[in-house]
């Protein structure tokens, strides 16, 4: 795949990994978090801490949307769904993440509900139009990437005049949830987390641009070098972290410079600061209420708001007992430290949402990485590029 | 043949099932004789009797059942008629039987179209004529409209399994090779292409082939094959971790060594699927002596269905049966079973 292949080059790989062993320092640790879950899916499938030196680790983020939603909201898509007798659009990963009364999207699904899994936001107009005596809701999720989308369904919806579709918002916001994480107890008072730079976002930054990062890394004075998804992106955003470190330097640096530029894209920003606007405060899972982290619909397309058409109010919910997602999303602990993980929760039967999505951290390390806890594997040795 | 028998003939153009069809009265019977028989024509299927009667050699013989239930029933490169022969077919062939014959049940739903039955049988007929694995009996039921979907139909399959073979899935062997016979993933995308809210445009087709001749190219040159499977749902990923639990030995991919084509790797990346995960129709993997693994790459790549074939990895100690990669990247990861599914009903 040409444009593709170029990232994964195990060549260059090789290069990097020697120039990435060259700069670390070994008499330090480089903590670096990467916030997406799209950058711990590369980092596992590919193999990538295998060319790091030891001292160089990798934190997971909260970066995952299926992971950072609250079972509150999923318990409000399925009364959609049960109680209101709606279509319930949704994207394929939701529809196992457990709910409260060991429900799921799945299960009810199973049980007669009428929930479709959708690509993309225009499906969810297309069904709408194809059902115009039922009430279509698209159960929107994700992170900035994911939030025009949304925006220009609802635009569509308002121009055809379909009444009988709306949108389930549940978009979120980066910047407020990598402040939240620095500002967390765990990193600023007691220590025990330590995160000394970030891996920007990707696709998100390809919308919101560098520039929201410049004002922590500047306050926090941790660096932050926006990344690719490739694996080639993530090592050479992580020398550009260490040789930041290594300086003294805390600045946002662009590695993704083929795809983000400073301001993002102006015109998916307007699109989404006409239809929505910022919530107060909003729950995320791990992260707990995060003032001014994530969106609602604005009043001018409140015919197209879940909320108000269906009077929504979400209830705390506990997580199950034991689950370290909330500690693992908020890099706290690692999938390895929890009790249910690979024992009662697996990717069949996950417990906790970190265990559902393939950029989950859970899932990730379980489908990819959980051989490194066994010396005796074939390869429990360190793979061979790093000679 | 004697399709006067019942008055004026199926309008197949323009007519659909209905109840009758599957009541065992006139209606079914002329649906057999006009459909059925007129296209898988043979001479045990002729004799119209509730089985098929024939002699066999003795030996060892096996038996495989396989319901396939797809959508969408046309897809780039086969159908459900022709996918319910050679995927029986390879599931017969898997344990180095030659496959000798076929019997088919079909639910059909009410309303269903004459002309797309027609079109399905004639491609099982040929498939079978093809594979020269005759269709020797066969079942028709008919469920109301919205009991089923379009057409379900399973095909049990026989074989004889020649003197002096032993392929099983519990044989593999620390140091044995991995052989693929070509190019993974290529069902499963052609599939999605097809898909009512996924149609994307690609030049790729289903693999859907019976792969006996190929098996029996391949125990002819290496009697001593060890496992022979196909990688059907689940993909290549899959398969592997059932031979890996079945044999209690771990294995050691190279993830540069696995042929997957462009358009397949490009679709999967556009999907976030991952080709390993992605069904084959028309593939298999061999696990055999490393000795033996030059001998039986050379005589796949003289066979049509063979010409990708490649060594993809080794057969290695592991107690916790891990499937493992060394990945084209430079780094090492597990190939764990698939979790959930990847994509409903594919064959």
């Amino acid at each position: 795949m040409k444009y593709i292949d170029e990232f994964r080059s195990q060549d260059l790989a090789k290069t990097l990994s020697q120039a990435i062993h060259q700069a670390a320092d070994t008499d330090r640790d480089y903590n670096l978090m990467e916030f997406c879950g799209g950058h711990t899916h590369a980092i596992f499938r590919y193999g990538v801490q295998d060319l790091m030196p030891d001292n160089v680790r990798f934190v997971h983020g909260p970066g995952c949307p299926v992971c950072v939603l609250p079972i509150g909201r999923i318990d409000n898509a399925i009364q959609l769904a049960l109680e209101h007798d709606v279509i319930l659009c949704t994207y394929g990963d939701m529809l196992r993440v457990p709910a409260s009364g060991r429900k799921s999207l799945l299960k009810i699904k199973a049980e007669g509900a009428d929930v479709r899994m959708v690509y993309s936001t225009q499906d969810a107009l297309r069904i709408a139009q194809q059902n115009p005596d039922r009430q279509v809701v698209f159960f929107a999720i994700g992170f900035e990437t994911t939030t025009p989308p949304s925006a220009v369904a609802i635009k569509q919806a308002q121009a055809l005049g379909l009444d009988n579709f709306s949108l389930f918002c549940n978009h979120v916001l980066t910047p407020a949830a990598i402040q939240n994480i620095l500002e967390s107890p765990e990193v600023r008072d007691i220590g025990s987390v330590s995160i000394d730079g970030f891996f920007g976002p990707s696709h998100v930054s390809s919308v919101i641009g560098s520039r929201p990062y410049e004002f922590f890394a500047e306050e926090y004075q941790r660096p932050v070098v926006i990344a690719g998804f490739e694996p080639l992106d993530v090592m050479q955003s992580a020398l550009m972290l260490i040789r930041q470190l290594n300086e003294g330097r805390h600045e946002v640096e662009n590695e993704y410079s083929r795809v983000v530029s400073r301001d993002g894209n102006q015109k998916a920003q307007t699109l989404v600061a006409e239809v929505f606007e910022l919530r107060r405060s909003f729950e995320w899972r791990g992260l707990g209420s995060v003032p001014y982290s994530a969106l609602k619909v604005k009043k001018a397309f409140v015919d197209f708001d879940a909320e108000t058409r269906f009077d929504i109010h979400t209830e705390p919910t506990a997580d199950v007992k034991g689950c370290e997602c909330p500690a693992i999303l908020r890099g706290a602990k690692r999938p390895s430290d929890c009790k249910l993980f690979g024992t009662v929760c697996t990717p069949e039967n996950p417990m906790g949402s970190c265990m559902v999505s393939s950029e989950g951290a859970c899932a990730a390390y379980w489908s990819y990485g959980r051989f490194r806890d066994n010396a005796q594997s074939p390869t429990g040795k360190k793979a061979g590029a790093v000679a | 043949m004697t399709t006067r028998r019942f008055g004026q003939r199926l309008n197949i153009r323009n007519d659909r099932i209905n109840m009758s069809h599957g009541s065992g009265g006139r209606a079914m019977a002329q649906l057999i004789d006009e459909l059925f028989v007129k296209h898988l024509d043979n001479e045990l299927l002729r004799q119209a009797n509730d089985q098929a009667c024939f002699e066999v050699a003795g030996g060892r013989m096996v038996m495989s059942v396989d319901g396939h239930v797809i959508s969408p029933l046309f897809f780039p490169g086969g159908d459900i008629g022709s996918l319910s022969v050679h995927g029986t077919i390879n599931d017969v062939a898997m344990s180095g039987a030659t496959p000798l014959y076929l019997s088919a049940g079909f639910i059909l739903e009410e309303g269903f179209p004459l002309a797309d039955l027609e079109r399905i049988i004639i491609s099982m007929a040929r498939a079978a004529s093809d594979a020269n694995v005759p269709v020797i009996t066969g079942d028709t039921k008919v469920v109301e409209k919205g009991k089923g979907d379009g057409v379900f139909i399973t095909t049990t399959g026989i074989g004889l399994v020649p003197p002096g073979i032993e392929i099983s899935g519990d044989r593999a062997q620390a140091g044995d090779a991995i052989i693929v016979s070509g190019s993974m993933g290529d069902h499963g995308v052609a599939i999605m292409s097809s898909r009512e809210n996924l149609e994307f445009e690609t030049s790729i087709e289903s693999d859907s082939a019976a792969l006996h001749g190929l098996i029996a190219d391949m125990i002819e040159a290496v009697p001593g094959i060890h496992c022979l499977r196909d990688p059907t749902r689940g993909g290549l990923a899959t398969t592997l971790n059932e031979l890996a639990q079945q044999s209690g030995v771990g294995m050691l991919l190279q993830e540069n060594a696995i042929p997957v084509k462009p358009a397949v790797s490009a679709a999967c990346e556009l999907l976030g699927l991952d080709p390993l995960y992605v069904a084959n129709e028309g593939k298999l993997i061999c696990i055999c002596k490393a000795a033996d693994a030059q001998t039986l790459i050379d005589v796949m790549h003289k066979h049509p269905l063979g010409t990708q074939a490649a060594i993809i990895g080794e057969v290695v100690e592991d107690e916790h049966g891990f499937v493992q990669m060394q990945t084209a990247f430079g780094g090492s990861r597990i190939v764990d079973w698939l979790a959930g599914e990847q994509l409903p009903r594919i064959c």
